[in-house]
């Protein structure tokens, strides 16, 4: 492929962002409406079209049955995992969900896997780039919570894959806000970055130096962030809802959307202010409003703040290190705007945080560091390397349900620990081994990854056979297991059945049914870019007329391009791109006579053949956009 | 006996490395770069099986400068990590990824001496007896007793802690608490700590007989496997026991703790 671009994408809880490295500087690449921040919303019009974003927005309050957002919460995770979330998010489960299976979301009549619902997210994401572009895009780095487990951040790499996106790497994002951050290579010295995002919470401790971003240890809360924030206001707001107007709207989905959206109004006024105005119009006319002060709001999220404090204290204890060995504090994710949030670290780390980056954007521009590195470095990162580490222990159950540690959390990947198994009854020639992550000593406390069989083992006395197991972490934080009985020599097979995730042949038929959706991307992109056409054709011809040309014409000529521009005119509001672009050739061949007539005499032989559109010398109207044309396998 | 550890160079400069071994060292410097990735092109070179000493060209010596490890590991990942792989072909991405998770293992036991010393006897075939924490829980959730010995010399005052821990969790548990129990057991605390002290300088010393048995057979002395083998199991004893007040502080600090 001619085109190597990488990009960093940031896929956020609540927001999504993609960068790219622009000569030495990381830049954030904006959407259509010029926005920086896609909204991580994901809605499924009635008609059929899926929307992402702002536009996908709206239909929270509308229909909220046909939208989702904070789909990030539910990666990689299993259905027993989530009851906590079910209460607080609209979650819409698929009503034939199987224990076990990855959990499926309703949208409108349709069923989503989370990565499929990421992966709208990415090729959004995907698109805006190409267009900032004019080319496509096929590579990304991807941004996940450092606290992340295995199954999160395979699920992560899944929706890169159906979005189409080769994933180069995942990188953590308080890693990547860090890159950002220590571009400038002389930065050296022990950083904290603490990152309380929209819906999840990481603390990383690095030590720079050289160029070498080393992560030291690394905790966090994968569901921590604004999210609760806003579901406590929001269980107040029903509260009094209730209890005040004697309605109740827990049921009705839009009016509590209608309610979300102001408490996270209000929420960001109070980082600014000292009280807000909480205002709700409530279906069946009714208002509820409410005053809150800073003071109680403070005392409302302590609660989920403090939360925070436990991983911060493990960190610096598995980093050996104490708050004043610590140069700098870095702040990540949008929840540090609140000030009670800064006031928390400043206390836990001693000194004032360093507030110069955008929280909002600086894990993306990091990715887009991280994107440059992989694709071949630049001035700027060329002495740039980054050791993460890996933030669970990884485990095998062993007898009576314990877990055996066989590579420990906080050690730089990549990391490996090979083990050896050996049968238990004679001519045995499976051995099932239980993989699991977490810090528990119980095989019950930790995270299943994964069960799978040895299996071909052969038959030998028990306690004979002796199979080496093979367990590495590469770069991304993801498990690859190996295996091999060492007295026959024989590779044994190992069917790995993922506890929770996708399988391979379920991610090639989500790539698959994903270009129905790129297809109807594609219609609708053909749409908009033949219109934009037909509107600068029918503008030239505009001022064709008034011209002088326009008169030498013959009366027929003049009415046919009349019927033709007629006929465009018809079909240019409907659907059908390819009958506009007919009616385009057409005019543009109608009008050929006309346009060379419109050039002086000289010119008009050098332009001969040229159509209406070529003819009007960049007077007529600039195209809404300079849109790159799709460019789909 | 141990014909591996020939292979590495010796301080004096003389090679030891005997015909027909196959070391991928240099054999002047000792290093062992050339077998990492190669000097004129960057590529990385295919893995080779290669203990953590090798991985680095060390001798198997204990005593060892953690700062020159830590300066040759950084130099070594700059070229071996995957980052600096990612547009390769898939054959040098996997022998990337192969050969930085044997750097990163290598470098995070070889830099801490307890797990240093600990694989080195691993090495020579000295099996561990397993005094973990870990340990410790499988035993408690399976009822089974924990194969630990508890140093004779410890004995008496182990189980007089262990009934002043017991008492302090049942006065916990009714909320009183007990400030001249408290004051017994840090008492216990800051001599277990005294004994963890000396128990690593004890350690250490054998390290360094370790290492000058080592230099005497790599001149070409003649050292009895006898040595060697008390030598070790000194070591394994010291292990042991360091382990064993290690988790008996913490069991303290964490009683004290609550």
């Amino acid at each position: 492929m001619a085109n190597e671009r990488v990009v960093g994408i940031d896929l956020g809880t609540t927001n999504s962002l993609v960068a790219f490295m622009e000569g030495e500087t990381p830049i954030v690449i904006p959407g259509e409406d010029g926005s920086n921040l896609l909204p991580s919303v994901v809605a499924l019009d009635e008609k059929g079209p899926l929307l992402v974003g702002n536009a996908a927005r709206q239909y929270l309050i509308e229909t909220a049955d046909r939208a989702v957002y904070s789909i990030k919460r539910l990666m990689g995770r299993g259905i027993e995992d989530i009851q906590e979330e079910l209460k607080l998010f609209p979650f819409r489960l698929a009503e034939d969900l199987q224990p076990g299976e990855v959990l499926r979301i309703r949208l409108g009549d349709k069923t989503f896997t989370p990565p499929e619902i990421s992966a709208f997210i990415l090729r959004q994401l995907k698109r805006n780039a190409e267009r900032y572009f004019s080319g496509p895009v096929t590579q990304a780095v991807i941004t996940v919570p450092a606290y992340f487990n295995d199954a999160q951040r395979q699920a992560t790499k899944d929706a890169g894959r159906i979005a189409g996106l080769e994933v180069l790497r995942l990188v953590n994002e308080p890693t990547a806000a860090a890159l950002a951050y220590g571009l400038d290579k002389k930065k050296s010295g022990i950083v904290a970055v603490y990152d309380l995002g929209g819906g999840t919470f990481d603390i990383s401790i690095l030590r720079l130096h050289d160029g070498i971003f080393e992560v030291i240890a690394t905790n966090g809360d994968t569901h921590l962030g604004g999210d609760d924030i806003d579901n406590l206001l929001i269980t107040i707001a029903l509260h009094d809802i209730q209890g005040d107007l004697g309605v109740d709207v827990r049921r009705n989905a839009e009016a509590v959307q209608a309610i979300r959206k102001a408490v996270i109004e209000a929420k960001i006024h109070l980082s600014v202010h000292t009280s807000a105005m909480l205002d709700v119009e409530l279906p069946g006319g009714k208002r509820y409003e409410r005053e809150i002060t800073r003071a109680q709001y403070e005392e409302l999220i302590q609660p989920v703040l403090d939360r925070t404090v436990g991983p911060c204290k493990q960190a610096m204890k598995d980093a050996n290190l104490t708050p004043d060995q610590i140069d700098e504090v870095v702040l990540v994710g949008g929840s540090t705007r609140i000030p009670k949030v800064r006031a928390l670290v400043e206390q836990f780390f001693q000194r004032q945080p360093h507030t110069g980056l955008n929280p909002d954007e600086v894990v993306a521009l990091g990715a887009a560091v991280q994107a440059n590195i992989l694709s071949g470095r630049s001035e700027a990162t060329e002495n740039m390397l980054l050791l993460d580490v890996t933030p669970l222990s990884l485990g095998i159950e062993a007898l009576g349900g314990v877990v055996a540690k066989i590579i420990h959390r906080n050690s730089t990947i990549p990391a490996s620990a090979t083990e050896h198994f050996t049968t238990g009854v004679e001519g045995q020639t499976n051995v099932a081994i239980h993989v699991l992550q977490g810090e528990r000593e119980l095989a019950q406390d930790c995270r299943s990854l994964a069960r799978f069989d040895l299996k071909g083992i052969p038959p030998m006395p028990a306690g004979l056979p002796r199979i080496e197991v093979k367990f590495l972490i590469d770069a991304n934080g993801i498990l690859h297991v190996s295996a091999r009985e060492q007295r026959s020599g024989k590779e044994a097979e190992i069917a790995v059945q993922p506890s929770y995730g996708l399988t391979d042949e379920q991610v090639e038929s989500m790539i698959l049914e994903s270009f129905d959706y790129a297809e109807e991307d594609f219609r609708q992109r053909q749409i908009i870019e033949a219109r934009n056409e037909a509107g600068t054709i029918l503008a030239a011809l505009e001022k064709g007329r008034k011209g002088a040309a326009w008169d030498t014409l013959t009366s027929g000529e003049r009415k046919q391009i009349g019927q033709l521009e007629k006929a465009l005119l018809a079909v240019n509001d409907g659907d059908d791109y390819q009958a506009i672009r007919q009616a385009i050739d057409a005019l543009n061949q109608g009008t050929m006579r006309l346009a060379e007539l419109m050039m002086d005499g000289a010119v008009a032989t050098a332009l001969k053949g040229k159509t209406m559109e070529q003819a009007d010398l960049g007077e007529g109207p600039a195209a809404p956009h300079p849109v790159a044309k799709a460019e789909f396998e | 006996m141990n014909l591996r550890m020939a292979q590495n160079q010796t301080k004096s400069g003389v090679s030891l490395i005997m015909p027909g071994q196959v070391t991928q060292a240099c054999w002047s410097c000792g290093s062992m770069r050339a077998a990492h990735f190669c000097s004129a092109c960057g590529k990385v070179q295919p893995p080779v099986p290669a203990d953590y000493f090798l991985f680095f060209g060390l001798p198997r010596k204990l005593n060892l400068d953690v700062a020159a490890l830590e300066k040759e590991f950084y130099e070594l990942s700059r070229h071996l990590h995957p980052d600096s792989h990612a547009k390769t072909d898939p054959q040098e991405q996997e022998w990337s990824l192969q050969k930085s998770s044997q750097l990163n293992d290598a470098y995070r036991t070889l830099k801490d001496p307890i797990a240093r010393t600990e694989y080195l006897l691993k090495l020579e075939g000295v099996p561990l007896k397993e005094q973990s924490k870990q340990a410790s829980e499988q035993a408690r959730a399976t009822g089974t007793l924990k194969q630990q010995v508890v140093p004779p010399d410890l004995l008496e005052e182990v189980f007089e802690l262990n009934l002043q821990l017991e008492e302090l969790r049942t006065s916990e548990k009714t909320g009183a608490s007990d400030p001249d129990l408290v004051q017994e057991l840090e008492k216990h605390k800051a001599h277990f700590e005294e004994r963890y002290e000396a128990l690593l300088r004890e350690l250490s010393k054998h390290w360094d007989h370790w290492d000058a048995l080592l230099t005497r057979q790599q001149q070409g002395h003649a050292v009895s496997n006898e040595d060697r083998v008390k030598l070790r199991n000194k070591m394994v004893d010291l292990l042991n026991r360091r382990s064993y007040v290690r988790n008996l502080l913490r069991d303290v600090s964490e009683a004290l703790e609550g």
